[in-house]
Formats: structure tokens, C-alpha cells, sequence
């Protein structure tokens, strides 16, 4: 049984890795298990500058799921680069940077900077995060802002970059074909999708942002559905999340098309989940007749 | 910090709406005044942080106390003796009294935020300190340890609608007996926390706070307050928190 699966700048010993904004930049999950075991580490996003982020409440839980708007706080791509990469570089995981800003300019400041280092060995361009106002630009919902931003972080960029879809749209497949047009190596899908949720001994919006992003189990069908669309669509590389708790649902992923998966959500309530699905991936494989990983990838797509 | 399945060796209701849990661990004397545990229910997404009200080091066991709130907190109602919880522990920060060089404590707790305290209280009492408790509740039938208290020191207890002891807010206490102590401890709902550190102006003094959470352990940024000394930057109340120094950050 071999978990081993290769993508553009990266050689991944499995395909279970962290997602974005889910597991910080790796320190205190350290505490937990040898971050060694996983395939690869999605660090939380770096903008140009360090962002504060939105008031609080940031988060609300849901039905199988939660609202967040965490409003990109982060430490800014100097900080990243200087105060968290260092810890991440003792272990032999890839590290995957989340790439995000406002403006244009600001993505292409961010992966620039990030060619500076050797501790990121692919980028992921954030075009879809929902809980960011500023500027009043959504790269992720508007088709040549996407392919404008991709185009141009690809030009400086000395990583491949795999570009993370909105789901918030209503033609998935358009803007996956727009970004592997202008140059992305991989997709990245999916991000959280807009809701909102009400106190009602308040009456008004639990999170102070009003609106947040749903993740969790209960936005897995929809990313499995847009994975599976997409999947048909373009040829490259897809790194599917949304929603995944079990080894089961990692595979569920890569029969639809994903040739990796990131685990965001589910950390929170169980710290080890990625270190617990690693060890159980090879048995739902192997129950389910593969052999290999790379032997399910899309193999949902072949029934009659 | 650890991720443990913990048996529940006692369970009682102690005020209306409000349980206290003992359960035994491994990691008991680990657990300092202030820290929290966070604690996993079926069907439940996020985990619910709950402090820590006692360590008892010799049968490696501590109490949490908390208040029916929502869903979740009801739902931990119903677990029993012999019922097994998932928790991670010990989270946060915590009181730094071994830092400290303390004659006399003035301990301020509101409604779930006493519970922190009484471990606290009993942890400075052992250690020689001189402890004032004014605690205050909803109404007389939410009051819970008020003789566990008064074994420690002086306790005065403040209701909202005057079913006991006095009528009114643990502020109005303060500025009524004026305690003598060298540094305040106070933990409650943020209001209350407003109102004490502005009665208690430049007196030092420590606070812990509450916010919700998403992971607990530090990585999601959901759990933030602005620092005072710089409001661009900010603390995590799950990892450097919740105990912080009373000026060190701004309130709600
Ligand atoms: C560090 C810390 C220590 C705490 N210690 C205690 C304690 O000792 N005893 C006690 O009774 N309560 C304590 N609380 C508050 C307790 O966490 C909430 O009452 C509880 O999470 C409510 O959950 P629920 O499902 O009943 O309510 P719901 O409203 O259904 O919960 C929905 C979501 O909001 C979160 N939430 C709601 N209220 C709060 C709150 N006040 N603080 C943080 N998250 C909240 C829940 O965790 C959950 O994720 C503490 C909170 C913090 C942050
Ligand atoms: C608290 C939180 C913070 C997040 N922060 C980011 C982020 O900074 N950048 C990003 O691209 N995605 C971010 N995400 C989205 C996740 O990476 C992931 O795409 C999404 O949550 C779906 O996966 P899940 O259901 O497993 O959580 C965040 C999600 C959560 C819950
Ligand atoms: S709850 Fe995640 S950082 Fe505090």
C-alpha cells in the first residue's frame, strides 16, 4: 500500500494535509503528534501587512458545522518569514503558504517575498476568502479578477501555485477553467461558503462581522459535487477540503477527482485528526479494493 | 497539553441550573488557578471551554462547576458517574501567583466566573495569603460554594434582585466594605469586569476572560482581545489568556 502522491513542487508521503487558518503555523499541534506524519502543512494566510482582523465574535457553531470570520489576522509575510517558518523547517513536511490580500499588488508583494525563502515549497492564492471587505474586491466571485491575480502571481512567482476557489458562485467550472488558463498548476477548492447565524436572545447576528464562512461536515456534499464537476473540466492537480472528519471521506475525495485533501474544521474538536486519518487511510483503501492512492484518484468518474 | 477520555467519579446539581463534575486524570497536578479544560459533546462541532474549580493532587482528580447555558451545557448536564468525556488539558494561562509577592487578596467573582476562583482562593490561602471573596450571583438559589468560601476568609455575597445577602453588584460591595488587599482577582461576565477594573483604577489586579472559541489551543485566531498598550495588536484568550493582567488589555 503506498500513500505517496506527487503534484507540481511537491512529494507528498500521503495525501492528508492541514487546511489554511485551521491549524495555525504548526506549533501548538506539535504538542499533540510528529508533525512529520503529515503530507503537507497549509500555514494560515500572510498578507503585506499584519492584519488585526474583524471584531468578536469570530465564530458561531452550526448545525455539522461553523461560521467563521476571522478577517485574515495574521502576523504579515515578513513575520511569517522570519518568526513562524523557522519552526516549520525541522520537520521534512512541505509547507504550503496562503497567499491573500486586497489588491493585486498585495498578492504579488506577498509571493514575491515568499520567494525568499526555503521554507514554502508551493503557494496557495487565496482568492476566496468571504470575511474580507476591504477594497471591496471578491477575486474569487468576479471571472477576470481570478484569472487577473493568477496571471500575475504566476509572472513573479518562483512556486507553483495553486489557486483555492470560492464556492460562492454559481458557475464553478467557469472559474476553475479561467485560472488554469492563466497559469495556475493546481486548484484548491473548497473555501467556506457565506452564511450567517442569529442569537436570539440578542436578536441580532451572532458573529460581529455579521456575516462568516460555513465549513464543516455540512458543506462536504457541495465540495465533493464542485470537485466532481471540475474534475471533468481541467487537468491539474486538485486539493479537495471541505467538511472531511474520516479516512472514508478522504476517499470519497479522490474518487471524485482530488489527488489531495487539507482537513480544516475537524482539528478543532479532534487535535489528532489528521494523525489518526493517515493511519486509517491505508485500511479504507485497501477495504475498498485500491492499492495505492494515486490508484483512486477519480474513479468515481468511471460507472456507466 | 493533552487530549484525554476522562472518567466522571462524582456529579451533583449545586444551584439552580448549575452542575459540578470531579473527574480523574493523569494530568490533575498540572492544573493551575485559571486554566480551563475543553471539553468535546456528541453531536457538537466546537468544544466547550470550562474552567478549573478545584485540584484535589492526591486523588488526581479536579472539579469543573458550570451553568446550563445552551445546548451544550445542557447536554453536559445529563452526564453521569461512570460516563467518560473527551478533554483536552490544561489549556491557558493562569494566574501567576507564584510570581507574586502577596499579603492580602481581594478575590471579585460573578456568577461562572467564581468557580476559577475558588481554586484560586484555596491556592492563596495555602500559601499563607489573607483572602477577601465578594461573589456575586442572579439570586439566592444560583448561589453555590459560600461555606467553601468562608473557610478561606472573609465572603460577601451580592445579588442582582436582593434574595440575598446584599442587593446589587459586586461593585456596590467593594465601595461598601473598602477591602484592604495588595492585588485583586476577578473573573465574571465582561460587564462586571468593566465595572471592577474601573473601581479598582490603578490597584493591581488580574482578570480573566471569556470569548468564544474555535480550536482553544491557539491557531485560529477566533479568541482575540486588543492589547491596551497598542489596540493594532492583540492577545489569544485560549493560549495567552484567559488570566491577564487588568491593564494589560481592552474590555469588550
Ligand atoms: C476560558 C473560559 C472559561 C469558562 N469557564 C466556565 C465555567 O467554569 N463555568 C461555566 O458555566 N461556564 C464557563 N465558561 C462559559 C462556557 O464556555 C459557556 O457557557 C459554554 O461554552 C456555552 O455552551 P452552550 O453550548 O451551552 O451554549 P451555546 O450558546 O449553545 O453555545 C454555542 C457556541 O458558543 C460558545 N459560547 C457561548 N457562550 C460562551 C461563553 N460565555 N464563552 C465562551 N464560549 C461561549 C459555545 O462554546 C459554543 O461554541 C467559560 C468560558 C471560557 C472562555
Ligand atoms: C477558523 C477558520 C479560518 C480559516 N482561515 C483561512 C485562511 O486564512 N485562508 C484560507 O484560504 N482558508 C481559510 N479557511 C478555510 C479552510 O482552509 C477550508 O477551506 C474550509 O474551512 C473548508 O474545510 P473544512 O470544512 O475542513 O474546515 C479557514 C477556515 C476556518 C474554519
Ligand atoms: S480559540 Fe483558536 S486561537 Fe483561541
Amino acid at each position: 500500500m503506498t500513500l505517496r502522491i506527487s503534484m507540481p513542487g511537491l512529494n507528498l508521503k500521503n495525501p492528508v494535509m492541514p487546511a489554511s487558518g485551521c491549524f495555525g503555523f504548526g506549533k501548538e499541534y506539535s504538542q499533540f503528534y510528529d508533525l512529520n506524519e503529515l503530507g503537507a502543512i497549509i500555514i494560515k494566510a500572510a498578507t503585506k501587512e499584519p492584519r488585526y482582523g474583524n471584531p468578536t465574535p469570530r465564530v458561531a457553531e452550526t448545525a455539522s458545522g461553523m461560521l467563521n470570520a476571522i478577517g485574515l489576522q495574521n502576523p504579515g509575510v515578513q513575520g511569517i518569514i522570519e518568526e513562524e517558518l523557522p519552526f516549520l523547517q525541522q520537520f521534512s513536511t512541505p509547507v504550503i503558504a496562503n497567499v491573500a490580500g486586497s489588491t493585486i499588488e498585495e498578492y504579488v508583494y506577498v509571493a514575491k517575498s515568499f520567494n525568499e525563502t526555503n521554507g514554502v515549497q508551493a503557494l496557495e492564492l487565496n482568492i476566496s476568502c468571504p470575511n474580507v471587505k476591504e477594497g471591496g474586491v471578491q477575486f474569487g466571485t468576479d471571472l477576470q479578477l481570478a484569472k487577473e491575480v493568477t496571471y500575475k502571481v504566476k509572472e513573479v512567482s518562483r512556486h507553483p501555485v495553486y489557486v483555492k476557489l470560492s464556492p460562492n458562485v454559481t458557475n464553478i467550472v467557469e472559474m476553475a477553467r479561467g485560472v488554469v488558463d492563466a497559469g495556475a498548476d493546481g486548484l484548491s477548492m473548497i473555501n467556506t461558503l457565506t452564511g450567517m447565524q442569529i442569537n436570539l436572545k440578542m436578536k441580532r447576528p451572532i458573529i460581529a462581522n455579521k456575516t462568516g464562512g460555513l465549513s464543516g461536515p455540512a458543506i462536504k456534499p457541495i465540495a465533493i459535487r464542485m470537485i466532481y464537476e471540475v474534475k471533468q473540466a481541467v487537468d491539474v492537480p486538485i486539493i479537495g477540503m471541505g467538511g472531511i472528519e474520516t479516512a472514508e471521506d478522504v476517499l470519497e475525495f479522490l474518487l471524485v477527482g482530488a489527488n489531495a485533501v487539507a482537513v480544516g474544521t475537524a482539528n478543532f474538536r479532534n487535535p489528532l485528526v489528521c494523525s489518526e486519518i493517515i493511519k486509517e487511510l491505508p485500511h479504507v483503501l485497501e477495504m475498498y479494493g485500491f492499492s495505492s492512492v494515486e490508484e483512486a484518484i477519480g474513479k468515481g468518474h468511471t460507472h456507466g | 497539553m493533552e487530549r484525554q477520555l476522562l472518567p466522571i467519579i462524582k456529579q451533583s446539581q449545586i444551584a439552580y441550573e448549575t452542575f459540578e463534575i470531579v473527574f480523574r486524570t493523569s494530568l490533575a497536578q498540572q492544573l493551575k488557578p485559571g486554566q480551563f479544560v475543553h471539553i468535546a459533546l456528541p453531536n457538537h462541532i466546537l468544544r466547550r471551554p470550562i474552567s478549573v474549580a478545584n485540584v484535589n493532587p492526591i486523588e488526581n482528580t479536579f472539579t469543573i462547576i458550570f451553568k446550563i447555558f445552551g445546548d451544550g451545557t445542557k447536554m453536559l448536564s445529563t452526564y453521569q458517574v461512570g460516563n467518560t468525556l473527551d478533554v483536552i488539558l490544561p489549556c491557558g494561562s493562569h494566574y501567576p501567583i507564584e510570581d507574586l509577592h502577596v499579603r492580602k487578596a481581594l478575590i471579585v467573582g460573578g456568577g461562572v466566573g467564581v468557580p476559577p476562583l475558588y481554586y484560586l482562593a484555596k491556592t492563596l490561602k495555602e500559601k499563607g495569603v489573607d483572602v477577601t471573596s465578594i461573589l456575586g450571583f442572579q439570586g439566592k438559589e444560583h448561589v453555590f460554594y459560600e461555606e467553601k468560601f468562608q473557610q478561606l476568609g472573609d465572603t460577601h455575597i451580592a445579588t442582582n434582585d436582593g434574595s440575598y445577602g446584599v442587593k446589587g453588584f459586586v461593585t456596590d460591595v467593594i465601595k461598601q466594605i473598602e477591602p484592604e488587599f495588595d492585588y485583586y482577582f476577578s473573573c465574571g461576565p465582561t460587564p462586571m469586569l468593566q465595572a471592577v477594573t474601573n473601581v479598582m483604577g490603578d490597584k493591581q489586579g488580574f482578570i480573566s476572560l471569556e470569548e468564544r472559541m474555535g480550536c482553544g489551543v491557539g491557531t485560529c485566531y477566533a479568541c482575540i482581545v486588543p492589547l491596551k498598550s497598542n489596540p493594532e495588536k492583540s492577545l489569544k484568550i485560549c493560549k495567552d489568556g484567559p488570566v491577564f493582567a487588568a491593564n494589560e488589555v481592552v474590555l469588550g
